[in-house]
């Protein structure tokens, strides 16, 4: 039986035309970029074309502002400690919304062990960050604030002009993660006011071990990675050309194909959503508007999401993801459902559903009758 | 065994639980977890001169949590309930081929449910 993919948010497949862009430099094109000689110069003219794709998709001010990583996770990494680092002398605030990912939240709670004091800033019920919390809680101390563009598990958007203002108006610098965002809603780094922002290759269809970092002119960071000294200095180590050029490549055709695609997943989106709360005692996570195009995420009382997960992969081939406590790591339930309020018997009970290039409106009342009949065979199972 | 995932054994209890259901009139009713932990399960059984000669559940939790509570029922039915009792969660995980090991502790407690409902029927014995 054919599968559907629904877990774009974990990991995406190459678009087939970055893997033919890019594969060229796993066969023949090696040099090491740092090399002066031709073979080097090769690679490294390959990642300055990547590092322009990267800053058109943003509309970053120059190619120097882009930093290439090795994934989202080295990227907030660099932003948060490398900038709170480095500002010491400045303040040794810093802050996050409650429902950052873990590649956030974990090292501004490093920081804290060293130290440095730690605000997390709360949302409201649709995963908003309240904008008057934000006001009290952000200061002249607060050297980086860190909220994300969107949201990857309940695929809430943040209003980030609004929250530039605020941050500037009291503290030093925004970093924004843009990795549910980038591809899939515009982003304009000068427009939208964002010191700091954070990319990810595969969540454009680039191939994994790919990141950037964008650092807006004049913004003072420092290295958390030091060595040879590539990349501005700021992130030493040999570049993995292959990830970086399909990573550019990837950027490329997200900005042509965005308003497109964008829409098309818009459309899908909202049937989905309306087919799925035909369902008893279901529920909408995140916000219903202000909302990923590709993103539909759901609650149901009285089960529970691992389960949710492996029926739907076993008796329907339909690959989603949940917040469910079983499927963490730390045998809580997500962080950001609580987050929006939600107990944790309620926070058990998620499902979350994001759409890609594979995914179609036709698809629709299939994998909805197969939510159905998931949520009503655990149903059945459950005591509650 | 490393944190990769299910036995195919615990799948195919996930998939294809066995005495899923409630028994009205139980002799003996037991109930462990707490949705807020996000595991919770009854276990129903009949006895008939101490040996269960029905038992049921029913669970609300993750994949283990079900096929572990499916296990204990198949395990218990048609045993005297002196050594029904004896059954424990790592019986209950190696009749399943393993259960990886975050799983354990928390997903694992049809055994508990099972010594529950026996407890309650002895307590109902003892008061008749």
């Amino acid at each position: 039986m054919e599968k559907t993919y629904l877990d774009h948010a974990s990991a995406m497949p190459v678009d087939p035309r970055v893997l033919r862009f890019a594969e060229r430099y796993l066969k023949d094109i090696f040099g090491n970029p740092s090399s002066l000689h031709s073979a080097g110069l090769e690679t490294k003219k390959a990642i300055e074309d990547a590092r322009k794709k990267v800053t058109e998709l943003i509309n970053a001010e120059n190619e120097t502002c882009i930093i290439f990583t090795s994934g989202a996770t080295e990227s907030n990494n660099l932003a948060i400690k490398g900038t709170a680092l480095r500002n010491m002398g400045k303040g040794k605030k810093v802050a996050a919304s409650a429902i950052e990912h873990i590649s956030v939240l974990n090292p501004m709670k490093e920081l804290q062990k060293s130290g440095f004091e730690l605000t997390l800033i709360p949302v409201d019920s649709t995963g908003l960050v309240e904008l008057e919390k934000l006001k009290e809680i952000v200061t002249k101390d607060t050297t980086v604030t860190s909220i994300m563009y969107a949201n990857n598990e309940i695929g809430t958007i943040q209003p980030i002009k609004k929250i530039s203002e605020i941050v500037h108006e009291r503290g030093l610098h925004l970093h924004v993660d843009a990795t549910a965002a980038a591809g899939r809603i515009p982003i304009d780094v000068q427009n939208d006011g964002i010191d700091l922002l954070t990319l990810s290759s595969n969540d454009i269809y680039g191939p994994q071990g790919a990141g950037a970092l964008y650092v807006k002119p004049g913004i003072k960071i420092q290295a958390i990675l030091p060595g040879g000294g590539q990349e501005r200095g700021l992130r030493s180590g040999t570049e993995n050309v292959f990830a970086i050029a399909g990573m550019g490549e990837a950027a490329r055709i997200a900005k042509d194909e965005m308003d497109q695609e964008s829409k098309r997943l818009t459309g899908i989106r909202d049937r989905l959503i309306d087919e799925i709360l035909k369902i008893e005692k279901s529920h909408l996570t995140g916000h219903r508007t202000q909302r990923l195009p590709h993103h539909a995420s759901f609650r149901f009382s009285g089960i529970e999401g691992e389960s949710i997960l492996l029926n739907m992969d076993m008796r329907h081939h339909i690959q989603i993801a949940t917040g469910s406590a079983c499927t963490s790591r730390t045998l809580e339930p997500s962080h950001v459902l609580l987050a929006t309020g939600l107990k944790h018997e309620e926070a058990h009970g998620s499902l979350v559903m994001t759409l890609g290039r594979s995914n179609d409106t036709e698809q629709i009342p299939t994998v909805a009758k197969a939510v159905k009949q998931t949520v009503e065979r655990l149903r059945e199972l459950s005591p509650l | 065994m490393a944190d990769v995932g299910y036995s195919k054994k615990v799948l195919e209890h996930f998939m294809n639980p066995k005495n899923v259901g409630t028994i009205e009139n139980a002799d003996g009713y037991g109930k462990v977890g707490n949705p807020v932990c996000g595991d919770l399960m009854e276990m129903y059984i009949k006895v008939e001169n101490d040996i269960i000669t029905d038992i049921k559940f029913k669970t609300f939790g993750c994949g283990s949590a079900i096929a572990t509570s499916s296990m204990v029922t198949e395990l218990a039915k048609g045993k005297h309930v002196d050594e029904a009792m004896k059954i424990t969660r790592n019986d209950v995980a190696d009749e399943l081929d393993g259960l990886p090991p975050k799983k354990m502790h928390c997903s694992n407690l049809a055994a508990d449910a099972l010594q529950a409902a026996i407890k309650d029927y002895k307590k109902k014995k003892r008061e008749e």
